[in-house]
C-alpha cells in the first residue's frame, strides 16, 4: 500500500529511513518498515473479531464457503457505491440521494433491456447487456452532473440538493412504469447478479488468482525501482517479501473460499444430465468460484483507487477537502472538480444499480430504499472523515464488508429486524467515535 | 541597471470594495526588478486585497495591472503564475491533509510518461529545494499540518520559488514565525533579491520591512498615503504614514495623504 494523499498513511511514512532502526519494539518496527496503514489493520483486525464472533454465536455457520460467498455478493452493490461516496465526502459534501438514483436507472436499464430492446432486437440477444449497463451509466453520470451542476456552480448545498434528489428520482423511478415491477432481466445482464450462472468457476478463479498475485508483486517492484531511482530510503527486503506473501495469501484463500462453495445438488445434477457427465458417488461437486458481481466491485476498487491517487483528479479531489482555499489558490478549478466527482458517483449508482437488479431479476421502482444510508455508513465506518480531506476507497469497501457482515450475522442469529437496525445504528456511531479518538492519538 | 526604466510590475487605480466597504480604493503601486518593495499599513488597510487582486485570487473592481510594461489580464491565480507571479499567502495556503511535495506541486504535479502523478519525481524535486531552503527539514511524508510553523513557511516558500517566480508576493510572512525563523526569511529576501527577483514585501510591522526594502508604499483604510525610498525617509516619518496617514516631503504622496504639502 503506497502512502500519499491521506493523512492516516501518512504517519507510518513520516519517519525518513535513516531513522528507521531504532530501540522500538518488534511491532512497531514490523509496522514501519512495511509502513502498512495501521488503521486499515485495525478494521480487519475488527472485521475478522466480528467474523469469529458471529460464527461461534450461529453454531458454526457463519464462517462457512456458501455464507461467506453469500456475504460477498450481498456486499457488491454498497461497495461499488461507497467508493464514489469517498471522494464526495472527501470533498466535504454529501449524496444523500444514492439509493433513489439507483431505483431511478434500474428501472430505465430494465425497461430498456426488457421492453425497448427486444422491439428491434428480440429477447435475449448478445448486446443487450451491454446496451442497458451503457444507458444506465450515462444516465448516472448525467444525473450526477446535474446534481454537481447546482451545487458548485449555483451554489445550492449537497445535502439540499441529493435530499431533493432522494425525493425526486424516487418518484421518477415509479413514473417510468407507474409503479409497475419490470421482469425478467436479459440472461446476460442478470450474471452481473451472482447466482450459480453468475459465478466465473473453479479455474478462472484460480486464473483470477493468480493474476492479482502477479499484480502485487509488479507493484511491490515497480514501487521499489521506483525509489531505487531517486535513491530513497527503500523498505528491507524482508518487509517487501513479508507484503507481497500477505497479499497473494489473501487473495489466493479468497478463490479457495469461493472454490469451496459447490453448485446446489439439484442443479449441479441437471447440470451434468444436460451435459452427459456422468454422477460420481457422494455427488456432483461444481465451484461456483469468484461471483461476477464481486469481480466487477474489486475492478471498480481498483480504478477508483488508482483515480483517487494517482491522477490529477483525485489529487485534487483530496487537496480541495483538506483545504478549498488553498485548492483555489493553487490554480485548481473546484468547482468543475465537485461536478465531476458526482458525475462519477452517479456512474458508480448505475453499476450499483446493474448489480441489484441483476441479483433481483427485475427492477422495482423501491429498488435501494435506504441505499444512501449503508452507502455512507459504510464509507465513514471505512475511515472518511466527515470534516474532508482524508478518506480511502479500500477502507469504505471493507467498511461495506463490515456492514453486510452485521447484517447477515444477525439474520443467521435469527435476530428480528427492528433489532437490527438498532444495533446497526449503534455500530456505526460507535466506530466513529472510536476512529474519532484514533485520529485525535496520531 | 537595465530593466530599472520598465517596471516589472506597476498595480494602477486599483480598486476593490466588499458591499460598501472600500477595501482598495484607488491604489498604485509598483515593483522594479530585484527590489524589495514594502507595503504597509495597519491590519485591515487593504494590503491583503491589493496584493490578492494582483495574484489573480480575488477580482478587481477597476484598475490595470501591467507586467514589464504591458497590460496583463490577470483575473484568477492561475493567469498570475502564468506571468511569473507567485504569492506566499498570509494563510500560507496549503493542504494541511496533504504532504509537501504534494502541496509544492499543487496544481502544477509532475507526470510519468503513463499520465500518473510521478510522486517520488515530485518527493526529489521537494527534497532538493528544501535542502537549500531549510536543510534541517525531514518531514517529506507527513501532511503538512504535523508541521511546525517555520517548517510549513518554508513548503509555501518552496512553493513560490520553485517555480523560477519574476515577482514574488510574501503577506506577513514573518507573521507565525520565531525570531531565528525571521532571520532566516530575511536571509532568503535578500538572496532572492540578488537574483533579480521583485519582491513585494507585506508587512503591518514597519520593523520587518524597514532594513530590507528600498521602497515602502503606506496603505490607509484602502487609500495609498504615499511611496518613498528607505534610504530617504526615517522609520518616525514612515510610522507617521501608517498612523497618521501623514506624508514626509521626501516621499511621493498618493490620494490618501493626510497633508499633501506638509514641509
Ligand atoms: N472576502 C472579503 N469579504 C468582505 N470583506 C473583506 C474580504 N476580504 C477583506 N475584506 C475587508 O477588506 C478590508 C481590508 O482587508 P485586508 O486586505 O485583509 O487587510 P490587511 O491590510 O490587514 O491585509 C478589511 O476591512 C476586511 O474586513
Ligand atoms: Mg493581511
Amino acid at each position: 500500500m503506497s502512502s500519499h494523499n491521506n493523512a492516516e498513511t501518512a504517519g507510518a511514512a513520516a519517519t525518513p529511513g535513516k531513522a528507521r532502526s531504532g530501540t522500538r519494539s518488534p511491532v512497531a518496527r514490523f509496522f514501519q518498515a512495511t509502513e502498512l496503514d495501521t488503521r486499515l489493520l485495525g478494521m480487519i483486525g475488527a472485521l475478522i473479531v466480528l467474523w469469529i464472533g458471529f460464527d461461534i454465536a450461529s453454531g458454526g455457520v457463519f464462517l462457512t464457503p456458501r455464507n461467506l460467498w453469500n456475504l460477498s455478493v450481498q456486499t457488491s452493490s454498497i461497495a461499488v457505491m461507497s467508493t464514489g461516496m469517498v471522494l464526495v465526502i472527501v470533498t466535504r459534501n454529501i449524496d444523500l440521494s444514492v439509493g433513489s438514483v439507483l431505483g431511478f436507472i434500474g428501472m430505465i436499464m430494465g425497461v430498456t433491456q426488457a421492453i425497448e430492446i427486444p422491439q428491434y432486437l428480440g429477447y435475449e440477444h448478445p448486446a443487450t447487456w451491454a446496451i442497458a449497463l451503457a444507458v444506465g451509466v450515462v444516465l448516472g453520470g448525467a444525473i450526477g452532473m446535474l446534481h454537481g451542476y447546482v451545487i458548485s456552480y449555483l451554489g445550492v448545498p449537497a445535502f439540499i440538493v441529493t435530499l431533493g434528489g432522494l425525493l425526486a428520482w424516487r418518484g421518477a423511478a415509479w413514473w417510468v412504469t407507474s409503479g409497475r415491477t419490470v421482469a425478467p432481466m436479459d440472461g446476460n445482464f442478470k450474471l452481473m447478479g451472482g447466482g450459480v450462472d453468475g459465478a466465473v468457476g473453479a479455474t478462472a478463479s484460480w486464473i483470477i488468482g493468480i493474476v492479482a498475485c502477479l499484480a502485487i508483486i509488479a507493484l511491490l517492484r515497480y514501487g521499489r525501482t521506483q525509489r531505487q531511482r531517486f535513491n530513497f530510503p527503500l523498505r528491507p527486503i524482508w518487509a517487501e517479501f513479508t507484503l507481497g506473501a500477505i497479499g497473494c495469501a489473501v487473495v489466493l484463500g479468497a478463490v479457495t473460499v469461493a472454490n469451496s462453495y459447490p453448485w446446489p445438488r439439484r442443479i449441479a445434477e441437471r447440470y451434468a444430465e444436460a451435459n452427459g457427465i456422468p454422477i460420481p458417488e457422494g455427488g456432483l461437486f461444481i465451484s461456483h468460484g469468484l461471483a461476477v458481481p464481486v469481480l466487477v466491485a474489486l475492478g471498480v476498487g481498483v480504478v477508483m483507487t488508482f483515480v483517487a491517487t494517482r491522477t490529477k483528479f483525485g489529487r485534487y479531489v483530496f487537496a480541495i477537502g483538506g483545504n478549498p482555499e488553498a485548492a483555489e489558490l493553487a490554480g485548481i478549478n473546484t468547482r468543475r472538480t465537485t461536478m465531476l466527482v458526482f458525475m462519477v458517483m452517479g456512474m458508480l449508482c448505475a453499476i450499483g444499480s446493474a448489480i441489484s437488479t441483476a441479483r433481483l431479476n427485475a427492477a422495482t421502482n423501491a429498488q435501494g430504499t435506504l441505499d444512501e444510508l449503508y452507502v455512507i455508513a459504510a464509507t465513514v465506518i471505512g475511515g472518511t472523515s466527515l470534516a474532508g480531506g482524508v478518506g480511502t476507497i479500500a477502507g469504505a469497501m471493507l467498511g461495506a464488508v463490515v456492514m453486510q457482515s452485521l447484517q447477515s450475522g444477525m439474520v443467521l442469529m435469527g435476530i428480528d429486524s427492528p433489532l437490527q437496525n438498532i444495533v446497526v445504528g449503534i455500530v456505526l456511531v460507535i466506530a466513529v467515535w472510536v476512529d474519532t479518538m484514533y485520529r485525535k492519538r496520531t | 541597471m537595465q530593466g530599472s526604466n520598465t517596471p516589472l510590475i506597476e498595480m494602477i487605480d486599483m480598486c476593490k470594495s466588499f458591499g460598501g466597504v472600500h477595501a482598495v480604493d484607488h491604489v498604485s503601486v509598483d515593483l522594479y526588478p530585484g527590489e524589495v518593495m514594502g507595503i504597509l499599513g495597519h491590519n485591515g488597510a487593504g494590503k491583503t486585497v491589493l496584493i490578492k487582486m494582483l495574484s489573480g485570487a480575488i477580482k478587481r473592481d477597476s484598475g490595470t495591472i501591467k507586467v514589464n510594461g504591458e497590460v496583463a489580464n490577470i483575473n484568477n491565480p492561475r493567469d498570475a503564475k502564468h506571468y511569473g507571479i507567485e504569492t506566499i499567502y498570509q494563510t500560507l495556503a496549503l493542504a494541511d491533509n496533504q504532504d509537501a511535495p504534494a502541496n509544492l506541486f499543487l496544481g502544477r504535479e509532475l507526470m510519468t510518461g503513463w499520465g500518473t502523478l510521478d510522486d517520488v519525481a515530485m518527493e526529489a524535486e521537494t527534497r532538493k529545494v528544501m535542502n537549500r531552503l531549510n536543510p534541517n527539514f525531514a518531514k517529506f511524508k507527513a501532511p503538512v499540518k504535523a508541521l511546525s510553523g517555520g517548517q510549513r513557511q518554508s513548503v509555501a516558500i518552496a512553493r513560490a520559488i520553485y517555480f523560477n517566480a519574476k515577482a514574488l508576493i510574501m503577506d506577513e510572512p514573518t507573521a507565525a514565525l520565531g525570531p531565528q525563523e525571521t532571520k532566516q526569511v530575511a536571509d532568503l529576501t535578500i538572496q532572492l533579491k540578488k537574483e533579480g527577483i521583485g519582491i513585494f514585501l507585506i508587512s503591518h510591522d514597519l520593523h520587518d520591512v524597514f532594513d530590507l526594502a528600498d521602497r515602502v508604499s503606506v496603505i490607509k483604510n484602502g487609500r495609498l498615503v504615499g511611496t518613498a525610498r528607505t534610504s530617504e525617509v526615517t522609520k518616525d516619518e514612515v510610522l507617521g504614514m501608517i498612523i497618521l496617514g501623514k506624508c514626509p516631503a521626501a516621499a511621493t504622496p498618493g490620494p490618501g495623504a493626510l497633508e499633501r504639502d506638509a514641509a
